[in-house]
């Protein structure tokens, strides 16, 4: 399992295009907004939670047709199908993997991006804490949707389509917790709900993507 | 003899046959009945005028969008438990029905919200969730319609309902945490006394019959187009190997 994520994360870094990709198109999206509201410092702050949120949730959804439509091409899939590990464990690793290469950067990146929308330093911190919670759970429904594409020719539309209205509660309870949080409220509630829906996602979601993929693959 | 002979499609076809008039003449009935009496017999309402009316299409059409999905979720599990075709094409004939409920649940929203609120479109939960069901039927379609083979798009389209309707549930009480409504409370409920008042409430009854016979005539119209198409098919290929 272990040399599984290894060769996933080997490939994100050398095959190019994913590692850094995500990133550069969430910048994008961060310096795309100002020039479309204005460069007014009070109004950008006040969306700054959910423009990070919303080009987080964009970023994830781009890379995600390459968890599994690249190993579906060339067949690795199948022999990952016949391997010991059973398939709802390839699904969770892949996901993570997935995270480590799209979601975690975007959450290293966040803060730098907050800046540029007009948030303090110390607001930052709830940003960062929001995202790193709900980062793994879009991962991991982005999987769910992954599989159910994965045979699709030019299923990329269609995979944003599936998958951005399963984004709905992530989103509403990740901006949640960051906006209660620079607005010094009580956000207990919201962050246990997002930690609950991270950690269902990746618990229960893999068994559902295994299901869509051994399809598939029949 | 048990229900599950009608999974049978031909069968189904037959029982079909015999209960689609009748199908058809309640939802005509009850249609005619509820929106004449509601548009032409009842009076204005003192605060709202004659916006009021449009309650006859809003509340049931909403009732049977929501009731689809139920309905589409009921199926896929049927289809994924006993692989029964009938109730996976059942599915899919429901999906178009259940998006243009939500449709019309939106749009005669709007008309009344724009009089009653001042404003065309809120960013009410209950609004805002009926948007993401909307969002969630086009996902449903399009993936039905994106795959060839008719027995993984079933399987597909079958799990896709089930997650989908966890995250459906979800969003709508995620929405309630999110902003609170513009929107009234329900219409109608079963455990309270009084609902509506009654002038209004009986041709309201009678719409929403009309629209649960109506919503059945189409899904089963539907299914069995669906159940033809899947034949002709069959024969073609079966005329293309010879």
């Amino acid at each position: 399992m272990i040399a599984l994520l290894q060769r996933d994360l080997l490939l994100a870094v050398r095959a190019g295009g994913g590692f850094g990709l995500g990133v550069a198109f969430f910048l994008i999206v961060v310096v795309l907004v100002p020039l479309g509201i204005g460069p007014d410092m009070v109004i950008l702050s006040k969306v700054s939670v959910g423009v990070l949120w919303v080009g987080a949730l964009l970023a994830c959804v781009l890379s995600l047709d390459r968890i599994f439509s690249l190993d579906y091409d060339d067949g690795t899939l199948e022999l990952l199908l016949t391997s010991p590990i059973p398939l709802e464990a390839v699904v969770t690793i892949k996901a993570f993997s997935h995270w480590i290469t799209t979601g975690l950067p975007l959450v290293v990146v966040s803060p730098i991006l907050g800046l540029l929308l007009g948030l303090q330093v110390s607001d930052l911190k709830w940003v960062v804490i929001s995202l790193l919670i709900g980062t793994p759970a879009l991962s991991a429904i982005g999987a769910f949707g992954a599989s159910l594409t994965v045979g699709i020719r030019r299923g990329g539309l269609l995979l944003s389509l599936l998958v951005l209205p399963l984004y709905v509660p992530t989103l509403i309870f990740g901006a949640n917790v960051a906006n209660k949080g620079l607005e010094d409220v009580s956000n207990n509630g919201p962050l246990l709900i997002l930690t609950a829906v991270t950690l269902a996602a990746f618990s229960i979601l893999p068994f559902a993507s295994a299901f869509v993929l051994r399809i598939n693959l029949r | 003899m048990s229900l599950w002979e009608y999974a049978n499609p031909v069968k189904f076809l037959k029982l079909s046959d015999k209960v689609l008039p009748f199908f058809v003449g309640f939802s005509i009935i009850g249609l005619s009945i509820g929106l004449f009496w509601g548009f032409f017999f009842t009076p204005d309402d003192y605060r709202q005028g004659s916006t009021v009316k449009i309650i006859y299409l809003h509340v049931p059409s909403a009732l049977m969008a929501i009731n689809a999905w139920f309905m589409m979720l009921v199926a896929s599990l049927i289809w994924l438990v006993r692989r029964h075709h009938v109730s996976a094409l059942a599915a899919k004939a429901a999906a178009p029905v259940g998006v243009t409920m939500t449709m019309v649940a939106l749009v005669t929203g709007a008309l009344w919200g724009q009089p009653m609120w001042g404003t065309w479109w809120a960013w009410d939960p209950r609004l805002t969730s009926f948007l993401v069901l909307f969002l969630f039927y086009l996902g449903y379609i399009a993936l039905w319609s994106a795959i060839d083979n008719p027995d993984t798009a079933a399987d597909l389209t079958s799990m896709l309902c089930i997650v989908g309707s966890v995250f459906a549930i979800l969003s709508r009480y995620a929405v309630n945490f999110w902003n609170q409504g513009l929107h009234q409370g329900a219409s109608l409920s079963l455990d309270k006394e009084k609902n509506v008042a009654d002038v209004f409430y009986q041709p309201l009854l009678f719409s929403i019959f009309g629209f649960v016979f109506l919503f059945l005539t189409l899904v089963l119209i539907g299914t069995r187009t669906e159940i033809r198409l899947r034949r002709t098919e069959a024969l073609r290929l079966r005329k293309d190997s010879e």
